[in-house]
């Protein structure tokens, strides 16, 4: 897929609109780039639109109108069983299979993709450790067996499986008590700036926002309110950047 | 005389009675996973035809057996006196149980699951047979639990079109105002009905993803 003229942004959305049945508008003319490399925080109250836009990049939604480009290429033109497996996809509740062990887990899309079977367990051995799990001890567990931080790190392992350019998730730190949640946002960014992946990162918690994002993406019924690097956007002049900064309580400060 | 007695001086008949029952069972049965569960896994996919199938299994359901197996003797190819008959009546009967629990089985499968399994590239195909079959497995097959004990407990009237099958000695042991040979007939089937649960309940266990 990488061609000679690649384009700068891993993921972009074009003037992309989304109905529900021709109703209301989850998302309204909503254009942003996601530049290759970098971590994109999608940040917004409920319903504000972050998960829908997420689904639209793995096309398990297709825009009502406009596009959504992945490596350049509109995600209604991929085939959509090859562009999901390209991106991996983690969300709040895991969605672990909860009828196979943390190594089938782990392997699902390596196995999809047909890899032999040896290249696979050289590789969940390589992700469990890359996530801070002993092999040794979790590979054969099921994940009701596991602990909701154990399980969250399963599936960023599960999502990395197959080395995929891009990496949607989705509030995957939502569920946790909040020193786990921490202990994996810090173990995370140093992960995302080790691995040079593309990530889109959809939290409602600014705090999360400003920790881990490049740049952050706030939406609001549908609609892209404001773009910023973290610095900036605790100076940003729009109100529902306030609202959230507001939030914050006490600011944090280098 | 007792009812063991007989059964003990006559076990050639019993045994022969036994297995037309088991058999006429057991073909039914076969027929109705093959059309009920793949039936069931369409309504998933279908939900519009949900309504016309699960009803149209109702009704079956809802006519007296021995009515049914009436009903079935006046039509073409299915239809007439003898094992055949028995054999659409049963399947008929047992389809009900098998679509209800094949569609509530795989449509309670948990949507985070399978959303998340779609966003790894998972195909429908795999997501079926990888994901929504196994884990949907204990409440298939306690539909299919529930088919056969019926279908043991059905059967027994077959006798009453020539079909065979412990039924034979109910309606003789009727007809003769005996007992013992009502009873002949009744306890194999209900001991045939227990085993069934029995080791289906196992193999219901022994299935069941966790």
């Amino acid at each position: 897929m990488e061609t000679e003229a690649q384009p700068s942004s891993a993921v972009e959305c074009r003037n992309v609109w989304y109905r529900v049945d021709g109703g209301r508008a989850l998302l309204s003319d909503l254009s942003l780039q996601v530049h290759r490399g970098e971590t994109l925080v999608l940040l917004g109250r409920s319903g504000s639109g972050k998960t829908t836009t997420l689904k639209l990049i793995n096309r398990l939604l297709e825009p009502t109108a406009g596009e959504v480009l992945v490596d350049g290429c509109r995600t209604v033109d991929w085939d959509p069983i090859r562009l999901r497996r390209r991106i991996g996809y983690v969300i709040q509740d895991v969605g672990l299979l909860p009828h196979w062990t943390v190594e089938r887990n782990v392997g699902l899309v390596p196995s999809l993709e047909g890899w032999e079977p040896e290249r696979i367990r050289a590789r969940v051995e390589e992700l469990l450790r890359l996530v801070g799990l002993e092999p040794g001890q979790f590979a054969s567990r099921l994940p009701r067996e596991l602990s909701g931080g154990q399980r969250q790190r399963v599936g960023v392992a599960r999502a990395l499986a197959a080395d995929p350019p891009i990496l949607l998730m989705d509030e995957p730190f939502g569920a946790l008590d909040p020193v786990t949640r921490a202990e994996l946002q810090r173990e995370f960014r140093e992960l995302a700036a080790r691995l040079g992946k593309t990530i889109v990162f959809v939290t409602h918690d600014v705090r999360e926002a400003l920790l881990l994002g490049a740049r952050i993406a706030l939406l609001a019924d549908g609609k892209l309110v404001a773009i910023h690097p973290p610095r900036d956007f605790l100076r940003a002049l729009e109100p529902e950047v306030q609202a959230f900064v507001r939030a914050l309580g006490d600011p944090v400060r280098e | 005389m007792n009812v063991f007695d007989f059964l003990i001086r006559n076990r050639t008949e019993v045994l022969q009675l036994t297995l037309e029952h088991l058999t006429l069972v057991a073909v039914a049965m076969a027929v109705a996973v093959l059309i009920g569960v793949p039936l069931g896994i369409v309504l998933t996919r279908r939900p519009g035809l949900r309504r016309w199938v699960l009803g149209a299994a109702n009704v079956m359901q809802t006519v007296p057996s021995l009515a049914l197996f009436g009903f079935l003797i006046p039509v073409p190819v299915i239809g007439g006196i003898g094992g055949r008959t028995a054999v659409v009546a049963l399947t008929l009967y047992a389809l009900l149980p098998i679509i209800r629990n094949t569609y509530v089985g795989i449509s309670g499968v948990d949507r985070a699951v399978v959303e998340a399994a779609r966003g790894m590239g998972m195909t429908g195909g795999q997501m079926l047979w990888q994901v929504e079959i196994p884990l949907s497995m204990g409440v298939i097959l306690a539909g299919i639990r529930v088919a056969t004990v019926i279908s043991v407990g059905v059967a027994t009237i077959a006798a009453a079109i020539g079909a065979g099958g412990l039924g034979v000695y109910i309606f003789r042991g009727v007809a003769m105002v005996d007992n013992q040979v009502i009873l002949a007939g009744a306890i194999p089937a209900a001991v045939l009905a227990v085993l069934a649960d029995v080791s289906l309940g196992w193999a219901e266990r022994r299935l069941t993803a966790r």
